[in-house]
């Protein structure tokens, strides 16, 4: 049994992606705000000191004058940046080093990674596996800490990790569908394979968070993260869901650590069955 | 005049332009933007002596919300 020191101890260790170390083990994304004023009090409230950005062409015309890196506090937020949109493995190689340039010149430390993302379909919005694992592979070969989004299948977690993946990170559900957790026995699998011979590997829960109770329940399954944008940007109140899935990244985090007890088909009773002034009827 | 393409837009601008010079007409930013000329990244030290000629292919990017 853990000790309540040891419990404490884990609890606030922080979750190690390849050579970075983040204090939270939430990481939220940057996308979907009404606005950037929203979108900054938003981040503040999550607890997160990670963000995702994606990489887009400059509007060389209607600017409204102002950079997303406006506000970002760029001294407390490492940026993960993306590869959303590419459908490709060339696409998806060519953006994420176009998006190492632009935080090189930031100097942030996110220069050295990327979240790897290759779709296969506009509709589902999920991983094409195929050219996911080839970029992957040309990422690595690069440089590159590759954190990768994936399906929940197993046996595609294996071989991502397997090409170097400084993360897997597979979807709870489809990205934005805010669906939750639909195969909690893949992720669990996920779970055992990656980490049966590397036990401090990241998993993270990346995609398809509806709800503070989707966190909770990612961290009790054994994540080390969980990334989401949609569920708190397009909550009716951005800033309060965000503070509420720091508040589920905790209370999921501890649970896990704490150790659920195992689930019974019947009942067993609290309270003493010695000393009672009843009786029973069978 | 010479033409070439910015951001998939095909543009008009005058002989002898540097990329420093062209960020700074289309008033960008060179901070917080990565430039890649003819599918090959332009180092931030080379904006103001790569000239551009014509056919240049140019993306501008930079970084926007996502997830």
């Amino acid at each position: 049994m853990s000790t309540p020191d040891k419990t404490n101890q884990d609890m606030f260790s922080p979750l190690k992606i390849g050579t970075h170390s983040l204090k939270s083990r939430l990481i939220v994304g940057t996308g979907k705000y009404d606005t950037l004023a929203l979108m900054r009090d938003s981040l503040a409230a999550s607890g997160s000191d990670c963000v995702t950005v994606a990489v887009r062409r400059e509007k060389l015309y209607d600017r409204e004058g102002k950079n997303l890196l406006d506000f970002i506090d760029l001294d407390r937020f490492t940026l993960l940046p993306n590869t959303a949109g590419c459908y490709n493995a060339t696409d998806a190689v060519r953006v994420a080093r176009l998006g190492r340039e632009i935080l090189r010149s930031l100097e942030n430390p996110g220069a050295d990674w990327v979240k790897l993302e290759v779709l296969g379909d506009s509709k589902t919005l999920l991983p094409d596996p195929l050219a996911t694992l080839e970029a992957c592979k040309r990422l690595v070969d690069d440089g590159f800490q590759v954190l990768c989004y994936t399906s929940d299948d197993p046996i595609m977690a294996v071989r991502l990790k397997s090409a170097g993946a400084a993360s897997v990170m597979p979807a709870g559900s489809p990205i934005g569908s805010g669906q939750g957790i639909l195969n909690p026995n893949n992720l669990k699998i996920i779970l055992e394979y990656l980490k049966s011979d590397d036990p401090d590997y990241p998993v993270i829960i990346d995609a398809g968070v509806g709800t503070a109770s989707d966190v909770a329940i990612a961290f009790e399954l054994g994540a080390d993260g969980v990334l989401l944008n949609t569920a708190i940007a397009h909550a009716r109140d951005p800033v309060a869901m965000a503070s509420a899935m720091r508040h589920a990244t905790e209370a999921g985090r501890l649970a896990y650590l704490a150790g659920r007890i195992p689930r019974k088909l019947y009942a067993t009773a609290s309270s003493p069955e010695e000393g009672l002034i009843t009786s029973r009827p069978w | 005049m010479i033409c070439i393409e910015m951001n998939g837009n095909r543009k008009e601008i005058e002989d002898d332009v540097s990329i420093a010079q062209l960020l700074e007409q289309s008033e960008i930013s060179s901070r917080f933007c990565a430039v890649e000329l003819n599918l090959e990244i332009v180092p931030k030290d080379e904006y103001g002596s790569r000239r551009l000629v014509s056919g240049d292919k140019l993306e501008v990017v930079t970084l926007v919300g996502g997830g």
